[in-house]
């Protein structure tokens, strides 16, 4: 069955992921800029980062018949730096350029400090100013429920935000009424430990399934699972969904989502 | 929710069927949770916050309703409403620190 990976860090997978994926059948792939892991020290450093997002990750996820997008940003963990933010955030205009590029993400708040505050502000005018689609990612573990309610009034705030336009990952039980109540799309992604479990997921789709929810991997460089999308797809089919409710979830979803940027290309179109 | 849900045409299971998928799964974690427990009591030192939010979850377990999960997770959230002026830490330890 067929599927779409919204949210992968693939520069932080091998190859022989991006070939099991494509077995698994992954469609297309999208990468959110994140955390290195360590704090960046300077904006040239987010400069390669950016070229390798919007250049060389789509040539290799290519090499498995992979389309590979991406968004930009600056990861809230790096944010307490203003002035680092500040002319990362300058950057990401002339990236916006490339075809590949599905808008602002992921965003968001990591502590729910002040300074992440003003930074996730500064990001969200960027782009209703540019017009991009925006994907947040939410706070970890006890933070979760504090940061989802502060990044959404920000949004609100805005003014100009269109929630249909915006997808708040990372959201488990305790969050996701919330965030489709407001209009948002909502993102589940599937984690061994830290997130959601693929059969904590099914249960979450099963009481909230919505034409708003996708599932996601966030596959990086820590304890993540890049089949694990394939994975809640085999748990769907244990429980007896059919075929073709489980591909509107992890396919028609996400391609009704990622549709409302020019750059997004539905890959069934493609072939 | 007025949007439709997709999954809704699957027939509703039984606790049988429920229980066949998934009860294997519930068992060894509900092992491993008991002998996290005993770990800890062989241990020395005072209680960590985390643990000590672990455990005013487990009576959460034994009520009624189908929203154990959501409850715990509500129970280990910082209940805060507005930003803090500096983080300490990139990590989230799993239970707020101040739950009592």
């Amino acid at each position: 069955m067929r599927y779409i990976e919204p949210h992968g860090h693939m520069v932080s997978r091998t190859t022989d992921d991006y070939q099991a994926m494509a077995l698994a059948g992954c469609a297309a792939i999208c990468e959110p800029a994140f955390w290195a892991g360590f704090d960046r020290k300077t904006a040239d450093g987010f400069y390669d980062y950016f070229c390798q997002l919007t250049q060389h990750e789509p040539k290799r996820a290519a090499k498995y018949g992979l389309p590979h997008y991406c968004w930009l940003c600056i990861n809230p963990k790096e944010s307490e730096d203003m002035k680092l933010a500040d002319d990362v955030l300058a950057l990401i205009p002339e990236f916006m350029k490339a075809k590949t590029v599905l808008g602002i993400g992921e965003i968001g708040l990591n502590k729910n400090t002040r300074n992440e505050m003003l930074i996730l502000e500064k990001h969200v005018e960027l782009a209703v100013k540019h017009d991009q689609l925006i994907l947040v990612h939410t706070p970890h573990l006890e933070d979760k429920r504090k940061g989802t309610r502060l990044i959404m009034d920000v949004l609100k705030a805005a003014g100009k935000v269109k929630p249909e336009r915006v997808i708040i990952d990372h959201v488990e039980e305790h969050t996701i009424g919330e965030v489709l109540d407001q209009g948002f799309w909502a993102g589940i992604t599937l984690y061994p430990e830290s997130k959601a479990t693929p059969v904590r997921a099914v249960d979450m789709l099963e009481n909230f399934a919505s034409q708003r929810v996708w599932l996601n991997s966030a596959c990086d460089w820590g304890h993540s699972d890049p089949l694990a999308v394939p994975k809640a797809m085999q748990e769907m089919r244990r429980r007896g969904h059919s075929a073709a409710a489980i591909d509107s979830l992890v396919y028609g979803n996400p391609v009704r989502f990622l549709s409302q940027s020019p750059n997004f290309k539905d890959p069934q179109a493609l072939r | 929710m007025s949007d439709p849900n997709p999954l809704a045409g699957t027939p509703r299971r039984t606790r049988d069927q429920v229980a066949d998928l998934h009860f294997m799964d519930a068992r060894y974690k509900l092992l491993d949770l008991a002998a996290f427990l005993d770990r800890l009591e062989k241990a020395s030192g005072p209680e960590d916050h985390r643990v000590r939010g672990l455990r005013a979850a487990l009576p959460l377990l034994l009520q009624s309703g189908d929203d154990r999960v959501a409850q715990i997770l509500h129970l280990w959230s910082d209940p805060s409403v507005t930003p803090i002026e500096k983080a300490d830490t990139k990590a989230a330890s799993g239970v707020w620190p101040g739950l009592k």
